[in-house]
């Protein structure tokens, strides 16, 4: 039996009527329809389909989509403002950090999660932050140089 | 039978659902993953505790520690008491899975799985910490050790919920450590862990607490280990003997991280690492959150910046 729920993603209310079974990722995926969140391992390894919710790394492959009901729910699709890439984006694509893209979505919403409760990271804490997150081109030294430099460009903006 | 999920408001409501056969989910993170590696399937039945208020928090009442059973790892590594009085407890939430599985996943749902690999399980057993159990007919508590009764097993029956874990506040001269053997610092379950929580009296142990983790089919206590320490001045031979108990101690199975025999060697060496830490926290020296990351640098390989910065 489905169960009627609304799913807040990216500030955009949507009612949705979904099995008590579905994850928060086939929900947002394939009922509201925003596909920038991917499905690896579907087992909560891989770290491809992490969300924000409630502000909070979540890896929605693993997370019942009505337990997200009238929380907000933040993809990869919510970080630009427009067509304006958020600095992590665009840092991404500067250092190299995006090679076949499948990791992006959850790297760049992982990244985020870190910035926000650690403004001035470490490399240390950059890896580990990032190591629910695997890039199956292993192309992490990009990824680590462009996380490294959003937070230099905050750190010295304070 | 149809499926049904329903979000509780109140522990009544929860209690209830619990009652009529439904299972309860709070982050997710052990249930629905569990479901996804094919360990179980989902219940047909599902009722959603993550927002009653009274099962979370963390209370420092005079005579110890109130954990709500909704209380994430997150909260308890950003707890000022536990970082302090109870740092076994914060090295353990410290390395569960990866920061998204520590922003939700939960004190509780570590406790109910009984997985004998769970890193909270040691510290918790080692501080004689208490289950607060309550059904719809009534409440008591279980200490630990009777809670699990074998791997993913526990004495509580389906209609239980667990509200809080109880910790009493350790004696001043306390200091304590969670160390565990891992192949990667995150996303890691325990191949070996140990947790010693000890107490110093003028130059001596006056009391130590030793348990294992993924070396048993539950986590438990090693008495010959503590009896090693106890009494002694807490020096070399004496860490040495304990270690060697709990190498002794333990019946480890072989798995795809580990055999048998290696946990059972690996386990004395862990235990050398627990014990000096616990021991070096109870003199008052800073040893920092998680042991596990500072007694690998301590034991003379390189971090992990280092490694990183020796390859550049």
């Amino acid at each position: 039996m489905s169960v009627p729920a609304t799913l807040t993603v990216n500030g955009t209310a949507y009612p949705v009527d979904i099995d008590p079974h579905m994850s928060l990722l086939e929900a947002v995926r394939d009922v509201v329809g925003l596909t920038g969140s991917k499905e690896g391992c579907d087992d909560s390894e891989c770290g491809a389909c992490m969300m924000l919710l409630d502000g909070k790394p979540v890896n929605s492959c693993s997370y019942l989509a009505l337990q997200a009901d009238g929380r907000e729910i933040t993809t990869v699709e919510g970080l630009a403002d427009g067509e304006e890439l958020a600095p992590l984006q665009r840092a991404l694509l500067e250092h190299g950090g995006v090679q076949c893209g499948f990791c992006t979505p959850g790297m760049l919403i992982s990244a985020t999660a870190l910035l926000r409760s650690n403004r001035d990271p470490s490399e240390e804490d950059v890896r580990i932050a990032l190591s629910g997150n695997l890039c199956r081109c292993t192309g992490y030294t990009g990824i680590v140089k462009a996380v490294r430099s959003v937070r230099s460009a905050a750190a010295s903006a304070t | 039978m149809t499926r049904s999920f329903a979000s509780a408001a109140t522990l009544e409501d929860a209690l209830s659902a619990l009652g009529a056969g439904a299972r309860p989910v709070a982050g997710g993170t052990d249930l629905v993953v569990g479901a996804r590696q094919g360990k179980a399937p989902l219940p047909d039945s599902i009722v959603a505790i993550d927002r009653i208020p009274e099962l979370g928090g963390i209370a420092d009442n005079n005579d110890g520690l109130r954990l709500g059973a909704l209380v994430t790892h997150e909260e308890i590594v950003a707890n000022e008491l536990i970082l302090k009085r109870f740092t076994a407890l914060a090295d353990a939430s410290a390395i569960v899975g990866s920061h998204a599985t520590r922003a939700h996943g939960t004190i509780g749902g570590n406790v109910m799985n009984a997985s004998p690999a769970m890193d909270t399980g040691g510290p918790l057993l080692c501080f004689a910490a208490t289950a607060r159990l309550r059904s719809a007919s009534g409440e008591r508590m279980l200490p630990l050790e009777e809670l699990w009764t074998g791997p993913g097993k526990i004495a509580a029956d389906p209609a239980e919920l667990l509200v809080s874990i109880h910790v009493p506040a350790p004696a001043p001269g306390t200091g304590s450590a969670y160390v565990r053997l891992e192949y990667r610092r995150q996303m890691e379950i325990a191949i070996v862990g140990v947790t010693a929580v000890v107490r110093l009296d003028g130059g001596s142990v006056a009391e130590a607490r030793i348990a294992i983790t993924a070396l048993a089919p539950t986590i438990r206590r090693v008495a010959a280990a503590e009896a090693a320490l106890t009494g002694s001045d807490g020096g070399k031979d004496a860490i040495a003997a304990a270690a060697r108990a709990v190498s002794a101690g333990s019946s480890p199975i072989s798995d795809v991280r580990g055999s048998a025999d290696y946990r059972a060697a690996m386990a004395g060496v862990i235990a050398r690492r627990t014990i000096e830490t616990a021991l070096a926290r109870a003199r008052g020296e800073h040893v920092s959150v998680p042991a596990s990351a500072a007694t690998w640098a301590g034991a003379g390989a390189a971090t992990w910046a280092g490694a990183g910065g020796a390859a550049r």
